[in-house]
């Protein structure tokens, strides 16, 4: 079992979607949804960039940095919305967890 | 929700419902098992009747173009289907996420890889019971039990998601802990555990399926305790018993409002046990095309939004929550698709539907009358 529901996500975490869960494009309400079993997920764009950075190589803090560097945003805050949104999707055991 | 309202041709006023999120396509009523409290209706249709592989995949055409995300394969056993490879991949290069619904007999090591292969995104496998002895009486198949023990490590195999589902009722219940165990053994990531919903095949058997108040709350119990446990090993979804809650389900999450089932014979209706409503009129795939079913059609629209209501539902805070519950067990146990659910605390019927339950429960069981043998 690699899906643990009591997961807690720090900067240190690797992860990558876990199978059975995936981005796609939504034409019909435009909009991108995250689909799992049982459920879709309408993500923003910021939720949608996290997603696809969660490429199960790069750990969070590497992905605040890229985004910081990107975006010109405080680095700070960067990683407290991914840590957020990471943590919430690991909760919904929508991730597997690699490191 | 969109609440705009049309005027209609017909000048009936209906609600713009939302684009449907999910599709249940039950391929096909054939089952090797005979479950006694099958959700395939009494009059099960043949494989003469069944739609070709052409249309099941033009069927996905349109499911994708409306808006539709998650395909649920189902049936039946979806796996009597000799085509059920080509059109899970159908349906995946349409970009719909494919579930599959199964017992499990029919699969093989070579088709489970195979179905992965084509995309598949997910597995519910049912089990009857805990052990081969109970599994086997309920499904009414022999080898069942070991069949599905195999196809679980199948699955494994493919890294494919998978979801164990538990039907509960009188004969099982007490051993829902073993059964949950199991789902944990055979690497389910959730079990779904529902209580009997008292339709068609089940309504044949009351007495041998219906739970007595001390099971339920039991099983109530039970189910705090094995999540508490089991926290971070298997989500446990619990669908508790009817006739021991205060109100019904959101049957469907409202009708019309998320999602459409297609019958084996191209039949489009707004759930699975819709036929019971005589008032209502179903379209076919193979008249009409799917959009204007979804928005247009009758039975669609028949019970869309609150203007059906009568009371107590109609002045109910709850209208919006549970939607006066099931519309079928309306009809089937107030003889009206437009009353109030009679589980509902807040029905006139609710009293007697309680003592008939009870009355069941206490009942020696008589023996199961199986689908369709
Ligand atoms: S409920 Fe049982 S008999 Fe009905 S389709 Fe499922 S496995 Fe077959
Ligand atoms: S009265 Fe109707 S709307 Fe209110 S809780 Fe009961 S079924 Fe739901």
């Amino acid at each position: 079992m690699t899906q643990e529901g009591g997961i807690t996500i720090d900067g240190a975490t690797v992860a990558k979607l876990a199978r059975g869960v995936r981005l796609r494009e939504d034409a019909v309400r435009g909009q991108k949804v995250l689909l799992a079993p049982e459920r879709a997920m309408a993500l923003d764009e910021i939720a949608v960039k996290i997603v696809e950075a969660l490429d199960g190589e790069r750990s969070l803090d590497r992905i605040a940095d890229d985004f910081a560097a990107e975006f010109g945003a405080p680095r700070q805050r960067i990683a407290d919305d991914v840590a957020a949104f990471v943590q919430e999707l690991a909760d919904r055991r929508m991730l597997e967890v690699i490191a | 929700m969109t609440t705009t309202l049309l005027d209609r041709p017909e000048s009936t006023r209906i609600v713009k419902a939302p684009p449907p999120m999910a599709m249940l396509a039950e391929l096909t009523h054939r089952c090797p098992l005979a479950c006694p409290y099958c959700s395939n209706p009494l009059e099960l249709t043949g494989i003469k009747e069944e739609l070709s592989t052409a249309e099941w995949i033009d069927i996905f055409d349109q499911a994708a173009a409306l808006g539709i995300l998650h395909l649920h394969l189902s049936g039946g056993e979806p796996a009597s289907r000799r085509d059920l490879v080509e059109l899970t991949a159908a349906a995946s290069e349409r970009g719909l996420y494919t579930n599959l619904i199964t017992s499990g007999v029919g699969l093989t090591e070579k088709r489970m890889a195979e179905l992965a292969e084509a995309g598949l995104d997910h597995v519910q496998l049912s089990i009857q019971g805990s052990t081969p002895t109970m599994a086997d009486h309920v499904g009414g198949y022999r080898g069942g039990y070991e069949r599905k023990m195999a196809v679980a490590g199948w699955v494994r195999a493919t890294g494919i998601p998978l979801t164990v589902n538990a039907v509960c009722h009188k004969q099982n219940m007490d051993e829902l802990g073993d059964m949950i165990d199991l789902a944990v053994d055979l690497g389910a990531r959730r079990i779904e555990v529902a209580t009997v919903q008292f339709h068609g095949w089940a309504e044949k058997n009351r007495t041998a399926l219906m739970p007595t108040r001390a099971q339920v709350e039991r099983t109530n119990v039970l189910v705090e305790q094995a999540r508490e446990r089991l926290k971070g090993v298997i989500v446990i979804d619990y669908v508790p018993a009817d006739h021991h809650s205060t109100y019904p389900k959101a049957c469907m999450g409202g009708w019309g409002r998320i999602g459409i089932n297609v019958a084996p014979d191209g039949k489009v209706l707004p759930c699975h046990a819709a036929e019971t409503i005589p008032s209502l009129t179903f379209d076919n795939v193979r008249d009409r095309a799917l959009s204007k079913i979804w928005y247009e059609g009758q039975a669609f629209n028949a019970f869309r939004g609150d203007d059906w209501m009568q009371e107590p539902c109609r002045s109910c805070e709850r209208k919006h929550v549970d939607f006066g519950g099931c519309r079928c067990q309306a009809m089937a146990l107030a003889g009206d698709p437009a009353a109030t659910d009679p589980v509902c605390i807040r029905s006139p019927l609710r009293k007697g539907l309680t003592e008939a339950a009870e009355r069941d429960a206490a009942a020696t069981p008589d023996p199961f009358v199986y689908r369709g043998r």
